[in-house]
């Protein structure tokens, strides 16, 4: 567990409410999140999981509610604004363009051009393959040298989910929410996203991830949030709780 | 325990492919010329590679059709299509004509550079409204371009009054059959424009942003990059080099036609996908465009010369193309998504 408590949470969620027409996706849910922490989301199919982080990450605006990050009230444009503070989303398998090397992925969007013969605008393809294999190292992360130069295609699903990871990570991502980031991986790779995690957690990133999984949510999460039909119907630490209850949590009853 | 995280074994298979797959048209351009030498050596006992006039005779048959997959590479790697093409080309090449027509008299030097403004300004048009098209209002790529070679189409013979328009201007003359180092100028044209859009597509962000739209729309908005302006900007160019063809075309006729590219569209798109290119998106590149416009111009040349009936153009172009998209398509299968387990 973190001591975390101490300090200010880097995110806190006040009574976020969204309405679709008629729906109530989202209805009066709070919560905070502090550096370093794991906030793992838990809820049956269409409890408002990802309306909550669409909410955060610039999607979708609330209609009533606050969010505070690093202690400012944010009112998020889009996505893009909301990766510009340091909010990064990845998305399960929507992530990548799998024609594209693993270093134009982690810089797509925010090229570094240089002037060749000082005139002729270029991509740094040097400096994306370095600053890619960096931040992969770092996030010990192995993927063979040769296979940078490649299409991520060629990648398994285990490691383009880290390359995803390490984008968001090289852009300085200090909140980072993970929708459902195991659910399309076989069992060992699984296991290699969850080691991940525990390893972006150490760096002190604050993650919010959706999962299925109760054995990932229990592996890794600091707290687990359990959303029925748009309310927050509890929040545990997984030592005080058991797989039953966040189950009995989900279903209600 | 660092992880290691293993790639299927299908993945180890892609570097080898992925050199086959572009290298096949190198290969197949190369057995072309064979087998046109050795023809020409053996049935008639001269060279056809090495009279300069064979050689001079491909490149011109290339230009053109190059000219219009130049754009074409773009729009097809983004995941699009562009049909309006060849009658883009046509519409250009007839008002280029027009002015100058109504020029020459009065200022013959100024008329070629009138020209070719107008034909640039009025090619770009359909671009536009394509590209609005298919970027705002969600018209399918095949449906809008489609829509747009009936207007364009229309729009030229209306321009031409059904007819060509020739043109009787020196400058234009020399521009079309003009000669600079001993090549023709329209070539000179065509590499000057295959040398900006090579450099365009494979280094810098506009390039990048092109293949991956085509690898992953969604990956591309969500990473910032503003595709819908980008879409716009793919049948702008798409129209723009069709522009470029049609001046070209009328430089070399000394004068223009609405019906001017439309044999063209098939051969533009037929080289961009023999040159590598997928019509899913996402690959394809101008060298393999460029060698993709000569694979057919040999075809074209080769068969007049060794006095085949004219039609077996069409059917070995033909075949050609089908080869090239079920390479394209087994390439797919062979080294697509390495899923997990
Ligand atoms: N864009 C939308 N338009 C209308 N209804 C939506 C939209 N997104 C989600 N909903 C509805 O909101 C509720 C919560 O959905 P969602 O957040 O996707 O749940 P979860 O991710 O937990 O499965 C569902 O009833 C869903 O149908
Ligand atoms: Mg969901």
């Amino acid at each position: 567990m973190s001591e975390a408590g101490a300090t200010a949470p880097i995110l806190a969620c006040r009574g976020l409410t969204k309405r679709f027409g008629g729906v109530t996706a989202l209805e009066n849910v709070s919560f905070d999140l502090h550096r370093g922490e794991v906030l793992a989301l838990a809820g049956d199919n269409g409890a408002g999981k990802s309306t909550l982080i669409k909410a955060i990450s610039g999607v979708h605006h609330p209609d009533e509610g606050e969010i505070l990050f690093k202690g400012e009230r944010l009112t998020l444009a889009n996505p893009r604004h909301a990766r510009e503070v340091g909010i990064e989303t990845i998305y399960q398998d929507l992530a990548l363009a799998d024609n594209l090397d693993v270093g134009a992925n982690v810089f797509l969007g925010r090229e570094p051009v240089v002037r060749a013969l000082g005139l002729l605008p270029r991509i740094d393809r040097r400096a994306m393959r370095m600053a890619a294999a960096g931040v992969l190292e770092t996030l010990e992360i192995d993927i063979a040298p040769k296979k940078l130069g490649l299409p991520v295609r060629s990648l398994s699903g285990g490691q383009r989910q880290a390359v995803a990871i390490g984008r968001a990570i090289y852009w300085k991502a200090e909140l980072l929410i993970m929708d459902e980031p195991t659910a399309a991986l076989g069992v060992p790779e699984q296991r290699k996203v969850v080691e991940l995690i525990h390893r972006l957690k150490r760096q002190n990133v604050a993650i919010i991830f959706i999962s299925h999984n109760l054995i990932d949510i229990f592996a890794v999460a600091d707290r687990i949030l359990v959303l029925r039909r748009g309310q927050k119907a509890g929040e545990r630490r997984p030592a005080e709780t058991s797989h039953d209850e966040i189950v009995k949590l989900m279903v209600g009853g | 325990m660092a992880p290691s995280l293993a790639a299927t074994p299908e993945a180890e298979r892609h570097p080898a492919l992925a050199f086959l797959a572009t290298a096949w048209s190198w290969l197949f351009l190369v057995l072309l010329a064979v087998f046109f030498e050795t023809w020409a050596r053996l049935a008639y006992g001269v060279s056809f590679l090495l009279n300069p006039f064979n050689v001079q005779s491909i490149a011109l048959f290339a230009a053109l059709p190059l000219l219009l997959g130049l754009g074409q590479t773009f729009v097809i790697i983004a995941g699009g299509i562009d049909l309006s093409v060849g009658f883009v080309m046509g519409l250009a090449a007839v008002v280029m004509a027009r002015v100058m027509q109504v020029l020459t008299p009065e200022a013959p030097a100024l008329a070629l550079p009138a020209g070719i403004l107008a034909a640039f300004l009025v090619s770009l048009l359909p671009g536009l409204i394509n590209g609005t098209l298919i970027s705002r209002l969600r018209v399918p790529p095949f449906i809008g371009t489609l829509g747009m070679y009936g207007v364009a189409r229309g729009v030229g013979f209306l321009a031409a009054n059904g007819t060509t328009v020739p043109v009787n201007n020196p400058w234009l003359f020399a521009m079309g059959t003009g000669k600079w180092l001993g090549v023709p100028i329209p070539i000179w044209i065509t590499l000057a424009l295959v040398l900006v859009m090579h450099w365009v597509l494979s280094q810098t962000r506009f390039g990048q942003y092109t293949y991956a739209l085509g690898g992953n729309r969604i990956a591309a908005v969500r990473s910032g990059i503003n595709v819908k302006r980008h879409t716009l900007l793919l049948y702008t160019i798409s129209a723009g080099c069709a522009g470029v063809a049609g001046m070209v075309y009328t430089a070399r006729f000394s004068a223009g036609a609405a019906q001017a590219g439309e044999p063209l569209l098939l051969d533009s798109i037929a080289a961009v996908v023999i040159g590598g290119a997928s019509l899913f998106g996402g690959s394809g590149t101008i060298i393999g465009t460029v060698i993709g416009a000569l694979i057919i111009a040999v075809i074209q040349y080769g068969l007049v010369f060794i006095n085949v009936e004219p039609f077996w153009q069409f059917v070995a172009v033909g075949v050609v193309i089908i080869v090239s998209v079920l390479i394209d398509q087994s390439r797919t299968r062979l080294t697509g998504e390495a899923k997990d387990e």
